[in-house]
């Protein structure tokens, strides 16, 4: 048993080294934070944060950054804002997308479908670049994930505008961030209070929205956590249920041993 | 405690080890088994809508559905009366030509043979209908199995008219 | 071996037996007789073997998916995460399988040198299993290049150029590498193609490594000869089945611990971003397992020389058994070759952990007394302690561990507990 325990012990004491290791690196700046409905063994989304990120995320973000992986069916899947088959048609119906070639080699143009990926601002990143003063706006599928610190370093960011301290020269088309590396970013402040009207009557003040959207991008980065942390759950139940009764078939296997010392 | 009750409670242990075991490893061999099925995207493309206008009576044209081939015939009326005029107790696969084809100026069907997956040529074999030239199964005009080695008729999709000029496979 | 006599009871098993002795090897591995006194450490072989398995089947089901071409290989993966049945959880746990993979192979060497069980008549093994540990680290860097996201990008960039400090021949290697003048799309197809391959060699040495163990049989703690079969031994079955199998389900719950709750917290997030051949990430770190190294080849001013330290700190495992002149195996008996064994556990620490900070400064400074020291220990203090150091007495055997007078504590328990 003692050694079971030396085991168990040396175990979680590695995974402990591995991850301080791992964040000493990562943290640098204490990072604004909110209380992510989708954080901890058992966290879930926030439906009506993800319904009204998805609107912050088309009325603000989506004139510059795309989100190429999702698809309009995305929004009415499990796990995600689960709008409704009808009205994420409906969502879907109000997007362009260009399909083809028809019949006579032409492309054109018809509502999108469920099946269709979420239209894009650009057509490439060379023109998202001209469009944007030289910065390319990144693709938001899994920006949450591709940034160290993730989606409070996002909530940071949204919500890290600031003047400039005095004898900062800032370029044209360049404002001051707290969070941004550098501090430099070229996105103008997103938000300002009231920018969208929620149709749940949510105050739209700038904390909601950058919240709102973090959660929509946090889903978006991983649409299946709420799957993940379901099995997840079951998982390690099964296996500490299983390793107590192979436990005790091998103390009774074993005992045919031992009292032979 | 006696030595039965020992040897009682050691099997319990075994048995239920195994059998929770046996749990375990189902669960686990499952999504290995489960992400070949059909993935969400390719569900997704469960409909496709296909434009009839210019398509001449006598004439048919081929699509995509789910990756299968679907044939869309727009049939004259001897065509239509031949596919009538048949007695279905005799065939191998008695299906009314009323049942397959609702609109019966159009047959919408899996350009899919039933017997190994062929795709069969149309306007041939002994039936003026459809010829599989993989192992020689004649469908007359209706789509239905008259000879040859495939069991079934062709199969009909699901299908519907969303105006006079278009139809929405699936 | 034993049983080389054995007589399956069924005519047809008879039959089947004369012709391929399958029968045979399975009774052989079943009565496989071990020393009973093998402690939790000795679980990791199992537990690799499961792994490995483990990489190979998710592998395969990934490969169904993925596409091997720069242009889609992100894509394919996202499509993985996302549309796949289960696709995200196979996923994640090939991605977390070769950490622990590593975690666990770690264990497992460090165990050895502990016990010793390196030293003569387990040369074999031990080369074996060096040649092993290289080609999981091939495969685990050609695996991380694949989603080619910026630090599959930007690693094999890094670890590749490191052959073109080779003189004259350099630039021709790198090239040959790559296929193109830089890593680009033909690499990426050919590392796919032998990130595919190398785990079934990596399998085939593994039937190799447990073939040459089971010739002089299992080392045990005590690092004495056993007598076999003798009550020194169990049968590997049920015993060692059972034990390797608690073992593993332990390690199992750790494991669903990573993929169920921090999938991505043993990657790096600049992975998440698509390779972009103009961009290098503000630090680029190799995966953790490869840090020790990546500390060393840093530590080395010189281009070359830095090379040849990284791949001379491998190579130095595999003379091990010659380094160390010490005839008894276990550091259980070894005081101060104990102390020093957990000094080198120290300074393989320090070096992961300076691997990972940026090259500068006193980080530097620690990183190169550290990779001195690492040298120092297997170069020089193995070989001379070796000769000098005075030890405690070895018992005879296993059952009756108690010596008289004994001083050493680790002896003197009145009754041994196995499990």
């Amino acid at each position: 048993m003692k050694n079971i325990i030396k085991l168990i012990y040396f175990m979680f004491l590695s995974l402990i080294l591995l991850n301080n290791n791992l964040l000493a690196v990562e943290k640098k700046k204490e990072l604004l934070t909110s209380d992510w409905s989708f954080k901890g063994y058992f966290g879930k989304f926030d439906r009506g944060a993800l319904q009204r990120g998805y609107q912050v995320y088309t009325e603000v973000c989506a004139s510059c950054h795309s989100m190429k992986y999702l698809s309009y069916r995305n929004l009415a899947e499990k796990g995600g804002p689960e709008f409704s088959e009808e009205q994420a048609k409906a969502i879907a119906a109000n997007f362009e997308v260009t399909d083809g070639p028809n019949d006579d080699g032409d492309m054109f143009t018809r509502p999108a479908k469920l099946s269709d990926k979420f239209v894009q601002p650009y057509r490439n990143v060379k023109e998202a670049m001209a469009s944007n003063g030289g910065a390319y706006p990144p693709d938001m599928s899994v920006l949450v994930k591709a940034r160290s610190g993730g989606a409070d370093y996002i909530y940071s960011l949204l919500l890290g505008y600031e003047d400039p301290p005095s004898g900062t020269n800032l370029d044209d088309g360049v404002y001051y961030n707290k969070y941004m590396y550098g501090n430099n970013i070229k996105m103008p402040k997103p938000f300002m209070d009231g920018q969208v009207e929620y149709n749940d009557g949510t105050e739209a003040t700038e904390q909601q929205m950058a919240k709102d959207v973090v959660t929509f991008l946090a889903w978006s980065a991983e649409p299946h956590l709420e799957e993940r942390h379901k099995i997840g759950f079951r998982a390690i139940i099964y296996l500490i249920v299983i390793t107590i009764l192979v436990y005790f078939s091998m103390k009774k296997i074993w005992s045919r041993v031992e009292s032979e010392v | 405690m006696s030595d039965e009750k020992k040897v009682q409670r050691r099997d319990f242990i075994f048995t239920a080890s195994y059998a929770l075991g046996a749990v375990g490893v189902g669960a686990a061999v499952w999504p290995l088994i489960d992400q070949m099925n059909p993935d969400r995207s390719v569900k997704a493309l469960a409909s496709t809508e296909v434009d009839i206008s210019s398509l001449e009576p006598g004439k048919s044209i081929t699509v995509l559905w789910r990756g299968k081939p679907v044939f869309i015939k727009r049939r004259t009326p001897e065509e239509i009366a031949e596919a009538r005029d048949v007695s279905v107790e005799n065939l191998p696969h008695p299906e009314k030509d009323e049942d397959r084809a609702k609109n019966p100026e159009w047959l919408v069907m899996l350009g899919i043979c039933t017997h190994l997956g062929c795709v069969p040529l149309g306007d041939k074999g002994e039936y003026n209908g459809w010829f599989c030239p993989c192992h020689g199964s004649h469908y007359d005009t209706s789509g239905r199995i008259r000879k040859g080695p495939a069991p079934k008729n062709l199969e009909i999709p699901k299908y519907e008219f969303v105006n006079s000029n278009t139809i929405k496979i699936g | 071996m034993s049983n080389h006599n054995y007589v399956p009871s069924s005519k047809l098993g008879k039959w089947f037996n004369d012709r391929l002795p399958l029968l045979t090897l399975s009774a052989h591995l079943k009565e496989y007789p071990t020393p009973k006194n093998l402690n939790y450490w000795w679980t990791f072989g199992g537990i690799l073997t499961f792994c490995l398995i483990t990489q190979i089947i998710t592998g395969v089901v990934l490969g169904m998916h993925y596409v091997a071409h720069a242009d889609f290989a992100f894509d394919s993966v996202e499509h993985i995460m996302r549309d796949v049945n289960y696709g995200w959880l196979i996923r994640y746990v090939h991605a977390n399988g070769a950490s622990m993979f590593f975690l666990a192979v770690y264990i497992h060497i460090f165990r050895a040198l502990y016990y010793g069980s390196y030293k003569s008549p387990r040369e074999v093994i031990w080369i074996i299993g060096m040649i092993i540990y290289l080609l999981m680290m091939m495969t685990a860097f050609m695996g991380y290049v694949l989603p080619w996201g910026q630090m599959s990008f930007w690693g094999a960039t890094v670890i590749t150029n490191l052959f073109s400090a080779i003189p004259f021949f350099g630039e021709g290697i790198t090239n040959w590498l790559w296929g193109g003048y830089a890593v680009d799309k033909p690499t990426l197809t050919r590392f796919f193609s032998l990130h595919y391959l190398l785990p079934f060699l990596i399998l085939g040495l593994v039937i190799l490594h447990i073939w040459a163990l089971h010739v002089p049989g299992n080392n045990n703690p005590i690092g004495i000869e056993l007598k076999k079969p003798s009550k020194d031994t169990v049968p590997f079955h049920p015993y060692i089945v059972i034990k390797d199998l608690f073992a593993l389900l332990l390690f199992l719950i750790v494991f669903a611990f990573f993929v169920f709750y921090s999938p991505n917290i043993l990657g790096h997030s600049d992975n998440y971003i698509e390779a972009n051949p103009m961009v290098t990430p503000a630090h680029i770190v190799p995966e953790w397992y490869l840090l020790p190294f990546y500390a060393i080849l840093r530590s080395v001013p010189d281009k070359l020389l830095g090379v040849v330290a990284m791949f001379a700190s491998i190579f130095i495992l595999v003379v091990l058994p010659w380094l160390d002149t010490s005839k008894i195996r276990s550091a259980i008996f070894r005081p101060i070759y104990k102390q020093l064994y957990w000094i080198l556990v120290l300074d393989v620490i320090i070096l992961g952990y300076m691997g990972a900070m940026p090259a500068e400064g006193t980080y530097l400074l620690i990183a190169r007394a550290a990779t001195a020291y690492y040298f120092i220990h297997f170069l020089i203090i193995l070989p001379i302690l070796g000769k000098k150091e005075k030890t405690l007495p070895v018992p005879p055997n296993i059952t009756d561990p108690v010596l008289g007078g004994s001083s050493n504590p680790q002896m003197v328990k009145k009754k041994e507990k196995y499990i």
